[in-house]
């Protein structure tokens, strides 16, 4: 590789050309502040914030996006540069709602670490400052105006990431605006909710739609037996919010703080993934054998299956009528465990805990019940788990492990895997391999569908055919492979699809992690690690051998995919037209959101 | 609205725009010009046909049509009034000026009259400061203009 030698803070640096300013300058030890830079999403240098000086160029320069050149001359910190970085932030706050007190992003949010680091002490300018309102409309995505700094990222992430396009900037110069088309509320856009705008906004202009009190409320109701359940990748990344490293797993601690918390059982999603398997693996068989509509693609994102109504609805008989995972823990313990356990299930509120928001517009949709039962009532994010950790004054660090209740608290391997892209193919595989061979196979880890490349592919031969499987991430590369199969230039049977680029460790109900944090590590490899490893020490890895999963359809389903599990198990889907309102009903909509204020 | 603009010649003239350049590069700001004179205004259902036909999400459309004065989400007036009050016009007395025509036509700035005949846009410096103060009719240009000017000018339009 091609090097270039350059001085930066009287320091030599040899760096390998290509490099950015602000690269360099992280090889020895200095990391120029960044506001609006998110590494390889939103590259635009437009925040002004990673100045630095060069010898002989007219002005300062944004490192984030300034290439080195041989010979280059740099200053990362004089008095110039901190009075200009300063300057900037100074101006940024000034037209920024600065109630950090009573703030969603209070202590993690980038904004104000840097007003910290730059030794901020006062805001010189003060002026008008733009009237926005919150939109809290939808179940999933409130956004705030106020507090936006339109940096751009939750811009760049919705169109070129995701190859959505909900938000972008509108109107110009003081009253510019990230915000949907017609200033919509986001409910009235075609969003999928996947939150990754959240994840990647610096500040707290977007969030997700808080529902902690209605869960405090139902624990603290002696009438309500509380059943609470976690998805597999909500333990890869809690201990984030405790201070642990990214990756590290929690399984333990998070069990055992949900039983403190008061919930009357603590049950997994995995088992439900397991499940999702039983009902999944046959659909696939089913649909293989009796010439089905192929390929089958997996339903378990909610993100994804908004994407696929709103923009591929022709998918939509591809979609396996599988529930998504956690909708059949709500559905299992409505039922089965109601009746195991005698209790009413409409005396059983289901809260589940999700490192998703679309979930949360998922749990709403009103086909998603049985027998005028909703499968679960409240959705928590990741982030909303550890507000409740820290509200009850629990020490995360000093508890001991504890183990799920056993009722449904029991899974395998292939469920934990669930949580990482590639999971749900893999977990299907070693189900539907042992199925068409008869078998209990050995080698059950399959490399191909591992990693973070946006499309995978492999060919499996399983009981002597040859299935063409891929694994899709993010809904720009689903996108891509929809439209090569519409093309007629692939051709497979069975997809996964994530709404979120990585799956679920990285869904936008996950903690936030810093850009600056991201430019040195990917927390879509370092989250699935901590699955892959819990995966390894399960002693049962394969979904159909998860002796409660047998029991369950011995004792009540009786089979995968039979009538019973069909009413319990399954559901429909259907084609949604983006922006379905008029003109005029849209004015009405703007008037009405304008008076929606933000119940938090 | 005051009249339908929403009709299917309307829509198939923008269809012809779209077609002519799909392909092309930059296509929207050409296709947006065409529609801005087409319908006289981009409402949503002329963006999202936009949208859908060039792949261009709707936010990014309207992000545009925001940005630029010349694009307008409302029907204009048959007749564009447009006051300058760049610096050079305002020193030289613009506001009593955009101030009497509002009364005359009882509009505000910004806005359309209630039967559409009039839209009364405050523009910034249109580049003729050796006639300031100065205002547009659609092409008309009116130079050098006294408070007491502007019934005569007027005239002609109400």
């Amino acid at each position: 590789m091609e090097k270039v030698t350059l001085t930066i803070d009287n320091l030599k640096v040899e760096v390998p050309k290509g490099y950015t300013i602000l690269e360099a300058a992280k090889t020895i030890g200095t990391d120029i502040p960044t506001l609006c830079f998110l590494k390889d999403t939103n590259e635009v240098g437009a925040c002004r914030v990673c100045l630095v000086e060069i010898e002989g160029a007219r002005a300062l320069q944004a490192s984030c996006v300034h290439p080195v050149a041989e010979g280059m001359v740099i200053k990362t910190n004089t008095k110039k540069l901190r009075d200009a970085r300063k300057a900037t932030v100074e101006l940024i706050l000034s037209n920024h709602n600065r109630e950090c007190l009573t703030c969603f992003r209070n202590k993690n949010c980038e904004l104000q670490s840097l007003a910290e680091e730059l030794n901020i002490s006062e805001i010189p300018f003060e002026g008008e400052k733009i009237e926005t309102i919150v939109d809290a409309k939808s179940d999933s995505i409130v956004r705030d105006a106020s507090k936006c700094i339109l940096c751009g990222r939750c811009v760049n992430v919705c169109k070129d990431v995701q190859k959505i396009g909900i938000l972008d900037f509108t109107n110009r110069g003081y009253h510019t605006e990230v915000s949907p088309a017609f200033n919509m509320s986001m409910d009235e856009s075609p969003c999928i909710y996947c939150g990754q705008c959240i994840t990647n906004c610096p500040v707290a202009a977007l969030r997700e739609k808080e529902d902690i009190e209605r869960v405090w409320d139902a624990i603290e109701d002696p009438e309500v037996h509380v059943v609470v359940q976690t998805a597999p990748a909500v333990r890869a990344a809690l201990g984030e919010e405790f201070g642990l490293p990214i990756g590290t797993r929690v399984t333990g601690k998070m069990v055992a703080s949900l039983k403190r918390l008061g919930f009357d059982r603590v049950f997994d999603t995995n088992f439900a993934a397991d499940l999702t398997i039983m009902e999944e693996g046959h659909e696939l068989l089913h649909r293989i054998q009796e010439g089905g509509t192929l390929p089958m693609i997996t339903s378990c994102s909610p993100g994804w299956v908004r994407f696929a109504e709103f923009y591929y609805p022709e998918f939509i008989p591809n979609l396996s009528s599988c529930k998504s995972p956690h909708q059949m823990m709500g559905a299992i313990v409505k039922s089965y465990y109601a009746e195991k356990a005698n209790i009413d299930p409409k005396k059983i509120f289901m809260v589940s805990i999700m490192p998703c928001t679309s979930k949360k517009t998922e749990a709403a949709r009103p086909e998603l019940g049985v027998d005028g039962l909703k499968d679960v009532d409240a959705v928590l994010t990741t982030r909303e788990l550890a507000k409740m950790i820290k509200q009850a004054r629990i020490e995360f660090m000093k508890l001991e492990d504890a183990e799920f209740d056993p009722a449904l608290g029991e899974y395998t391997g292939a469920g934990v895997i669930f949580g990482a892209t590639g999971g749900v193919m893999e977990a299907a595989i070693r189900t539907v391999a042992d199925v068409l061979e008869g078998k209990d196979l050995q080698e059950i880890e399959y490399a191909s569908v591992r990693g973070i490349e946006g499309i995978k592919e492999a060919e499996v031969t399983l009981g002597g055919n040859t299935i063409k499987i891929a694994v899709v991430h993010g809904t720009a590369m689903a996108a891509k492979v929809l439209d090569m199969i519409k093309a007629g230039e692939k051709e497979y049977h069975f997809i996964e699809i994530m709404g979120c680029s990585g799956g679920c460790v990285t869904g936008g109900g996950q903690p936030h992690v810093p850009a600056r944090v991201k430019m040195d590590c990917d927390i879509r490899i370092e989250r699935a690690k901590a699955l892959y490893e819990e995966d390894t020490v399960k002693e049962y890895r394969k979904s159909h051998q998860n002796p409660l999963i047998k029991k369950l359809y011995d004792e009540y389903l009786e089979k995968p995919n039979s009538h019973k599990a069909h009413k319990l198990l399954h559901t429909h889907y259907e084609a949604r037209e983006a922006y379905a309102v008029k003109s005029q009903e849209m004015i009405e909509g703007c008037q009405q959101a304008a008076a929606t204020k933000d119940h938090e | 609205m005051a009249k339908d603009i929403f009709t299917e010649e309307n829509f198939q003239k923008l269809q012809n725009v779209i077609n002519e350049y799909k392909g092309k590069q930059g296509p929207l700001m050409p296709v947006l010009h065409e529609g801005q004179k087409i319908f006289g205004c981009l409402p949503l259902e002329v963006q999202k046909k936009i949208s859908e036909s060039l792949k261009v999400p709707l936010s990014e459309i309207y992000g545009v049509v925001t940005f630029y004065s010349q694009f307008s989400l409302e029907p204009q007036g048959d007749y564009v009034i447009g006051v300058c009050l760049g610096t050079a016009c305002y020193v030289k007395n613009a506001q009593p000026i955009i101030d009497k025509i509002s009364k005359m036509i009882d509009t505000k700035a910004g806005e359309t009259s209630q039967d559409g005949k009039f839209t009364l846009v405050a523009t910034r410096c249109i580049g003729a400061c050796g006639l300031a103060p100065v205002m547009t009719i659609n092409e008309e240009v009116y130079g050098r203009l006294k408070v007491e000017d502007v019934p005569g000018i007027m005239e002609k339009y109400l």
